[in-house]
C-alpha cells in the first residue's frame, strides 16, 4: 500500500473525522457519516473515496446501502515500521554498556 | 445488531502461500504463535491453541474454499466473559490484487458491543502485520506451501 496516502489522508482534519467517527461506531452508511456534521455529502463521499484508496476505511454493500468501516492495519503497519525502529536503538545502547563494563572487568 | 470488524491488508506473495499461512501451524506459531486444529472440510471442528497449549478458542468450518474464502464459527474458550457470548464468525477472503492479494478478514457476532469482538479487533491488526512482513520477507516461512 502507498504509505503518502495513509499520510495524507491522516494529516487532513477533514478526513479524520470520519475516521473518529467510525472508529467511535463502525457499519455507518452516507447518511450516517453526514449527519452532524458541516460538511456536504460530496465532501463527505470525496473523502471516503480517499481513505478507502488509502485503506484506512473498508465498505461493504449490504441490500441497498453502502456501510463503512475503519481499517486499522495501516496505521498498525506505520507503528511497526518505526516504533521497532526506535526500540532497537536503546537496546543497542545497553548492549554496548554491557560490552564496555564486562571489557573493564577481565 | 452486529458487531463486526474489517481488516484489510495487501500482501505481496501469491493466494496459494496466503492459505498455507493462514491455516498451517507450522507457519501460525511464527507470527501469531497460536496453532490451529482442523480437516478443513465444511462442517469439521476447528480449535485454536494458545501458546502455552490450552484451548483458546473453538468451532466449526462453515464454508472453505481454498485458496479463496474460509468462513469459521468461532467460540471463546478461555474468558468466561466472553464464551458467555456464544458463537461469533470469522470470514477470511483472499483475492488476487495486482502484483499483490487483498486478505479480507471480517470477525462479526450478533450482538451489540461484544466484548468479544472488542478483544479479537486489538489482535487482528497485529497478527495480519507481522503475516504480512513474515510473507514479504520470506523470514521462516518455506516457499512452497505444503498440500
Amino acid at each position: 500500500m502507498d504509505d503518502d496516502l495513509v499520510f495524507k489522508a491522516l494529516a487532513d482534519p477533514a478526513m479524520r473525522q470520519p475516521l473518529d467517527s467510525l472508529h467511535a461506531r463502525g457499519g455507518q452508511n452516507l447518511a450516517d457519516l453526514t449527519t452532524g456534521h458541516d460538511m456536504t455529502r460530496q465532501a463527505v463521499t470525496k473523502h471516503l473515496k480517499l481513505l478507502e484508496k488509502a485503506n484506512l476505511v473498508v465498505s461493504e454493500k449490504r441490500g441497498r446501502e453502502r456501510l463503512h468501516h475503519l481499517n486499522p492495519v495501516p496505521i498498525h503497519e506505520i507503528a511497526d515500521r518505526w516504533i521497532g525502529k526506535f526500540q532497537r536503538a536503546p537496546l543497542r545502547a545497553l548492549a554496548d554498556l554491557r560490552q564496555t563494563l564486562e571489557r573493564k572487568d577481565s | 445488531m452486529t458487531s463486526r470488524f474489517f481488516y484489510v491488508t495487501y500482501i505481496r506473495t501469491t493466494p496459494e502461500k496466503l492459505w498455507a499461512a493462514l491455516t498451517l501451524p507450522e507457519h501460525t506459531k511464527v507470527y501469531w504463535t497460536c496453532w490451529q486444529e482442523s480437516d478443513w472440510r465444511q462442517g469439521a471442528d476447528w480449535k485454536l491453541y494458545l501458546p502455552d497449549g490450552r484451548l483458546g478458542d473453538s468451532g466449526r468450518v462453515l464454508e472453505i474454499d481454498p485458496p479463496r474464502r474460509l468462513v469459521l464459527e468461532w467460540r471463546n474458550e478461555f474468558m468466561p466473559e466472553l464464551a458467555a457470548e456464544g458463537a461469533s464468525r470469522c470470514t477470511v477472503e483472499i483475492e488476487p490484487a495486482g502484483e499483490t492479494v487483498k486478505l479480507t478478514v471480517v470477525h462479526e457476532i450478533d450482538r451489540d458491543a461484544s466484548k468479544l469482538i472488542t478483544a479479537v479487533s486489538g489482535g487482528w491488526p497485529m497478527i495480519l502485520s507481522s503475516l504480512k512482513s513474515l510473507l514479504e520477507t520470506g523470514h521462516a516461512l518455506p516457499t512452497q506451501p505444503r498440500p
